[in-house]
């Protein structure tokens, strides 16, 4: 028999109110500030390398993947913290999309660089106003049913986007500026770096509010909602309204991911945002791990930059277009061989913590 | 005459076309231990989920001098009426502490929750022992143990539970009951459902026979343990 104190259940008694792995003051500031702040300017002088090294192709990979790991962190929010399954949520990156071209194209003439801020949070405001009216009637459906409608009301937006002249129809929105580039002395910041400022802002943001989220009082309701609907009610959880607001927040932050991902493609069709792309955010949060924000960043990293850097050139040496066979082959064998996805439920701290969970 | 601190009249809860409570009526002084027994498919469980909002019904349910009609559970449980669900309901992939914390969820008085915690500490020493555990890991009866020890920490006027014995070894059972029998003695009411209707009824000071969505049978706990036909029906054997 061991002696370990962890095993054989006496553990020091946790107060009311903190978590078992709660951080002295000192440290938890670090964590809610400090780390953002300094994974920001690591990121952005890690931007700049990739300015020098890396060619337009590589570089709007790269952009598309923060765009996709806001994309897949907002959805884990809804399918796998709350656990309520939704499969339309491109509609509500296409909301954000649009909103945030339109206002750049026909709008505002020459945006400012702060201009983009105010773009892409309209858009996420738009996208949560969606999210709102969908979510009310239909987060009282469970399961199956509320994947139809969801499913639904993805399409409804695509056909809309495709009907309105305004925004291009079916031909799309062109022309989409991104964040001119600014000139300081000798230092050049090219419109793809101002571009990558603003979306690893948006996506250290995102992270930190959600990561704030799911680890305060509001995550655990979220989280009772996910594990036993009747008991989280007779705890005096109003779920309902639980589910609507994860919703909204979830919505909003689509919208942003879709602002991110508009100003990097520069250009928008309807057809961008079909049933697939929802798919691909499922993939993403399954992939990474229901309930795991950090998985969600792996898998989205892995989902976005697999196919380009390892697929294409894999079909560029051997001559045969095989991208989609191997890529869906290794979805399988990733589910097969590990169900619960690259993280589970764990974070990726969660790793290297010595009691971890 | 004992205050009534629930009456339920002409409860009836339909599931589409089934009728599952046709008319149940009852009620719940304050410092009883009430138990509804019956088999199967009875309507027990229905009844407990209507009492606390969890299922749309027809009839009156008056708590503390308050009708609930239409009043959504998340309501019902800050009037003071703690519901703890069929099959346990903890929380699996949360710690055990998680989950009591959420059981405390309605309070905002640190102190004092910290106080009941500490009393559920003493009722439930296993809880204690399993703080930092996952509560999906736990034992079916350290699962109920937790189970009623989150349903106490919203200091509640009413404990409702739902079958605390399901799938529970005898001994275990013994133990459960034991802490049910302790609490009331606190001062808190219970409306128990069982299946278990021999250790039910020796807890409890009155009880009710719940058959397909009536009540047939009513009275003392001891009565009925003495009743022929609830020997019969669900004691077994003399």
């Amino acid at each position: 028999m061991t002696n370990d104190p962890n095993k054989t259940g006496h553990n020091p008694v946790p107060e009311v109110g903190t978590k078992p792995s709660a951080k002295p003051a000192p440290k938890r500031f670090a964590m809610s500030f400090v780390a953002p702040v300094g994974a920001f300017i690591a990121l952005a002088i890690v931007g700049q390398l990739l300015e020098a090294s890396t060619n337009q192709y590589v570089q709007l990979v790269l952009l598309f993947m923060c765009a996709n790991i806001i994309f897949a962190t907002s959805l884990n929010l809804v399918n796998g913290f709350t656990g309520q399954f939704s499969i339309g949520h491109a509609g509500f990156m296409a909301l954000g999309a649009y909103t945030s071209a339109y206002l750049s194209t026909a709008v505002v003439q020459n945006p400012s660089f702060f201009d983009f801020i105010w773009f892409a949070i309209a858009g996420g405001l738009v996208a949560a106003a969606a999210g709102y009216v969908v979510g009310l009637p239909s987060l009282r459906l469970r399961g199956d049913y509320l994947a139809i409608v969801t499913l639904g009301f993805g399409e409804i937006i695509r056909v809309i986007l495709l009907n309105t002249p305004a925004i291009g129809g079916a031909r799309g929105l062109f022309g989409i500026p991104r964040p001119k580039e600014v000139v300081l002395g000798d230092f050049v910041f090219t419109n793809f770096y101002m571009n990558y400022l603003l979306a690893i802002f948006w996506v250290i943001l995102t992270l930190v509010v959600l990561w704030r989220m799911v680890h305060s009082v509001h995550g655990r309701k979220f989280l009772s909602v996910r594990e036993d609907e009747i008991a989280a009610q007779s705890m005096g959880i109003n779920t309902t309204q639980v589910k609507v607001r994860v919703f909204v927040i979830s919505s909003f932050f689509a919208g942003i991911a879709g602002a991110v991902f508009a100003h990097a493609a520069q250009g928008l069709t309807p057809a961008t945002f079909g049933f697939t792309k929802s798919v691909d955010a499922i993939i993403m949060v399954v992939l990474g791990g229901m309930g795991s924000l950090t998985g969600s960043v792996m898998a989205a990293a892995v989902v976005t930059l697999l196919p380009e850097f390892v697929l294409r050139p894999l079909t560029d040496i051997t001559g045969i277009d095989l991208r989609m066979v191997l890529y869906s082959l290794a979805l399988i064998l990733f589910m097969i061989l590990r169900p619960s996805g690259i993280l589970g439920t764990r974070e990726l701290p969660d790793l290297w913590r010595k009691n971890g969970k | 005459m004992a205050k009534p601190i629930l009456e339920v009249k002409d409860l009836n809860v339909f599931y589409g076309g089934i009728h599952a409570l046709k008319g149940v009526s009852f009620e719940a002084n304050e410092g009883e231990v009430v138990s509804l027994i019956g088999a199967n498919g009875a309507g027990k469980t229905t009844t407990l989920r209507a009492v606390s909002g969890i299922v749309p019904y027809k009839g009156s349910v008056t708590f503390r001098g308050e009708n609930l009609a239409n009043c959504p559970p998340h309501v019902i449980v800050t009037r003071g009426m703690a519901h703890s669900p069929e099959g346990r309901g903890v929380f699996p992939n949360l710690t055990v502490m998680e989950n009591l914390e959420l059981g405390a969820y309605i309070r905002k008085d640190k102190d004092g929750i910290q106080k009941d915690l500490d009393h559920c500490y003493e009722l439930f020493p296993r809880v204690k022992e399993r703080l930092a555990q996952k509560a999906g890991t736990l034992s079916g009866g350290e699962q109920q143990m937790l189970a009623m020890c989150r349903a106490l920490l919203s200091r509640p006027k009413l404990l409702l539970l739902d079958e605390p014995s399901l799938g529970l070894a005898p001994l275990i059972i013994a133990q459960i009951f034991e802490i049910v029998k302790k609490v009331n003695s606190e001062g808190t009411t219970v409306l128990l459902v069982e299946q278990n209707a021999r250790m039910a009824l020796k807890v409890s000071h009155r009880a009710y026979v719940v058959e397909t969505g009536k009540i047939t049978l009513s009275g003392s706990g001891q009565d009925l343990l003495d009743d022929k036909r609830v020997i019969d029906s669900y004691l077994g054997g003399p």
